[in-house]
């Protein structure tokens, strides 16, 4: 079953045709990598997901019910969370009141006026927002303040953060672009981990081709704008045009 | 106590002994001394200190919170004393009828102009909400005269309807309290003054003040704190961010409110004046003053600046030679004519400087400079207390 769909998508920004066309499936609980050269488009489809940007024509359908014209907000109460290249934490805030504001809009939603209850009686928020920070062996540092953690911890806060929104679609724009070899294994192993215990879908944008073959199930490779072909990490690692296109640049 | 954790609940009780006590604490020269022209503890002055801070508390819960500038809030504080104005002309001098309407009338003005401003943020926003109040200055100079009496100012004439005035007292009052009566305690050279205007409005600052606690460590108020932080984030955190500025537009508004009908309760007057962008400007002083975000700072602010330009602006150059006639004739007459720049009509300067001075060596503000003094003493006392152990073992 697909729990996202992609049909006709395209996208001009001026006279660039940054997507043409392009179709998509995601299928449920499954780990679907979108790669390609740089320029392909994959940031540029991964914001008609999220609410960034309306395309100019096709449909996104997110478990039967279309995305387009709604705002990013709405969309993540829908079920799809998000992951930034750089990590898009609450830098002012603590470790753990980052970790509380999630779960507060998941239990809460958009908005709720909720200015007189004390934010330390909320019990199943603590104990929620503590149990995640816990699962990312992150208690110790509930008190630090996020902006003065090590870049491979804000990035395990912010998957830990759009986890606990209990997302089925998790979107992972190159999340370990920039990073040291030891913080990619340690996120390979992380999201692995993620696969297994969470009923969770995930698609990620990726350069780095050990960690798309380590995660992903489903391989799309896009270039200039359309989808080139889509398979098996086997199957795309043969395959000859996608050597021509991308991998062979690559130097995999 | 009250839903407040034990750190705000004694913040709380500091406040509280503050205002109650502020006729001493204000007042602590005695009459015949040369420093009795630093005493601040009059009526009018001390009623200031509270209203303003009342305006500051709640100004702080949007800019402190969210971030969001606005450069129109004295708008809210003006039409807040116009409506109070209006209930003594048609209704009678009991102020919680004022008081209510202004509140109401405060926080329906800035729903309207938060919904509008808040459509953009940084300075589009703050230009937007400075348009506005400037737009509501210009109508309630001229051309709502017949509403707002124009330049004259709004006041209550013997003509006017006062429907429940009856035989009531006719200057303002609280259930028959009257705002301005004093009583004067004589305690050798001092005189303690306890105004019931003052204590009226002292009780409102910590209502209010309270109220801001509450916010502060509220679900609400950390959502207010992360769209500061990170908009995108909580945007796509499924957060609608709208309408919790908006919120928080409406209720600084409305704190805006109270504390002009407060003003208008204490002197039933209203003027256009009070809704100029000078006077807005003033607000956002007092919060970056005292230390925007933290939950006393907006009072130290508005005290602050309220002593300073009413106990500055009174020294003129025959206090500066008073108090520097020892020194021989050239040297006095050189400090008199530096010194005179800064005090008198110059009070400005002297503000100026100090704004600059703080927010250069301490962003923070006041509330910053505390905590810093504080740890400064909490190291020596360790540092004793390290020297000491030492020496033991
Ligand atoms: N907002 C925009 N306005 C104009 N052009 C844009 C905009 N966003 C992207 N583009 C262009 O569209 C094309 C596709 O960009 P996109 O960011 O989607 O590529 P990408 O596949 O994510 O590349 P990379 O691997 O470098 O991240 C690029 O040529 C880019 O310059
Ligand atoms: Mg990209």
């Amino acid at each position: 079953m697909n729990i996202l769909e992609v049909k006709g998508v395209s996208k001009r920004f001026g006279g660039l045709q940054a997507l043409g066309d392009v179709n998509l499936n995601v299928q449920k609980n499954t780990v679907h990598a979108i790669i390609g050269p740089n320029g392909a488009g994959k940031s540029t489809l991964l914001n008609c997901f999220v609410g960034k940007l309306i395309p100019d024509s096709g449909s996104v359908m997110f478990d039967g019910q279309s995305v387009l014209g709604k705002k990013p907000h709405q969309i993540n109460q829908m079920g799809i969370s998000r992951v930034f290249q750089t990590p898009e934490i609450f830098t002012d805030l603590t470790v753990m009141e980052n970790m509380m504001i999630p779960c507060l809009a998941h239990r809460d939603g958009a908005f709720e006026m909720n200015a007189m209850v004390s934010l330390a009686g909320q019990k199943d928020i603590q104990e929620k927002a503590e149990e995640a920070l816990a699962d990312m062996g992150m208690a110790d540092k509930r008190h630090m303040e996020a902006s003065a953690m090590s870049r491979g911890d804000k990035r395990r806060l912010e998957i830990a953060m759009c986890l606990a929104q209990e997302p089925r679609l998790l979107l992972l724009d190159e999340p370990t672009a920039g990073m040291a070899r030891a913080d990619t294994n340690n996120t390979i192993d992380l999201l692995k981990q993620i696969k297994e215990t969470h009923d969770i879908t995930i698609a990620i944008i990726e350069h780095d081709m050990h960690v798309v073959f380590s995660l992903s199930e489903r391989i799309t490779v896009l270039a200039q704008g359309t989808p080139l072909v889509e398979d098996t990490p086997d199957n795309i690692k043969g395959h000859p045009k996608v050597r021509e296109a991308y991998l062979g640049e690559a130097q995999v | 106590m009250l839903g407040l954790d034990k750190k705000n609940s004694a913040l709380l009780l500091i406040v509280i002994a503050l205002t109650v006590f502020a006729p001493f604490l204000m007042n602590p020269f005695p009459q015949s001394s040369g420093l009795a022209q630093f005493n601040a503890g009059y009526p009018d002055l001390m009623q200031r200190f509270v209203i303003f801070g009342i305006f500051a508390i709640g100004f702080n819960i949007l800019f402190g919170l969210t971030g969001y500038l606005s450069f129109g809030h004295a708008a809210f504080l003006g039409v807040g004393s116009y409506a109070a104005v209006w209930m003594f002309k048609l209704l009678s001098m009991n102020i919680v009828p004022a008081i209510v309407l202004s509140v109401i009338v405060a926080g329906l003005f800035s729903l309207l102009i938060g919904f509008i401003s808040l459509r953009r943020s940084g300075i589009y926003f703050s230009i937007l909400t400075l348009a506005f109040a400037q737009m509501s200055f210009a109508l309630a100079y001229s051309v709502l005269t017949p509403l707002t009496n124009g330049e004259t100012g709004l006041q209550v004439y013997n003509d006017d309807p006062q429907i429940l005035l009856g035989n009531g007292p006719t200057v303002t009052h609280l259930f028959g309290f009257e705002m301005n009566s004093t009583s004067t305690l004589a305690l050798g050279d001092w005189a303690f003054q306890f105004n019931m205007g003052y204590y009226v409005s002292a009780v409102m600052m910590v209502l209010a003040f309270y109220l801001s606690m509450r916010i502060f460590n509220s679900p609400f108020g950390l959502m207010l704190r992360a769209i500061k932080t990170n908009q995108t984030r909580l945007n796509y955190t499924g957060v609608s961010t709208r309408p919790y500025t908006l919120a928080a537009f409406v209720i600084s508004g409305m704190y805006a409110g109270l504390a002009g009908g407060l003003m208008a309760s204490m002197d039933p007057l209203a003027g256009a004046e009070r809704m100029q962008w000078t006077a807005s400007g003033e607000v956002v002083l007092m919060v970056i003053l005292g230390g925007a975000g933290t939950l006393i700072g907006p009072i130290l602010g508005a005290g602050f600046i309220k002593y300073f330009e009413n106990i500055f602006s009174k020294i003129n150059e025959n206090v500066l030679h008073g108090w520097f006639a020892a020194l021989p004739d050239g040297l006095e007459n050189a400090i008199v004519w530096v010194l005179h720049f800064f005090v008198g009509k110059g009070w400005h300067l002297t503000l100026g400087l100090l704004f600059m001075l703080i927010v250069i060596f301490l962003p923070g503000g006041l509330v910053e400079g505390g905590q810093r003094i504080g740890r400064l003493f909490k190291r020596k006392k360790s540092g004793d207390d390290a020297s000491n152990t030492k020496p033991a073992e």
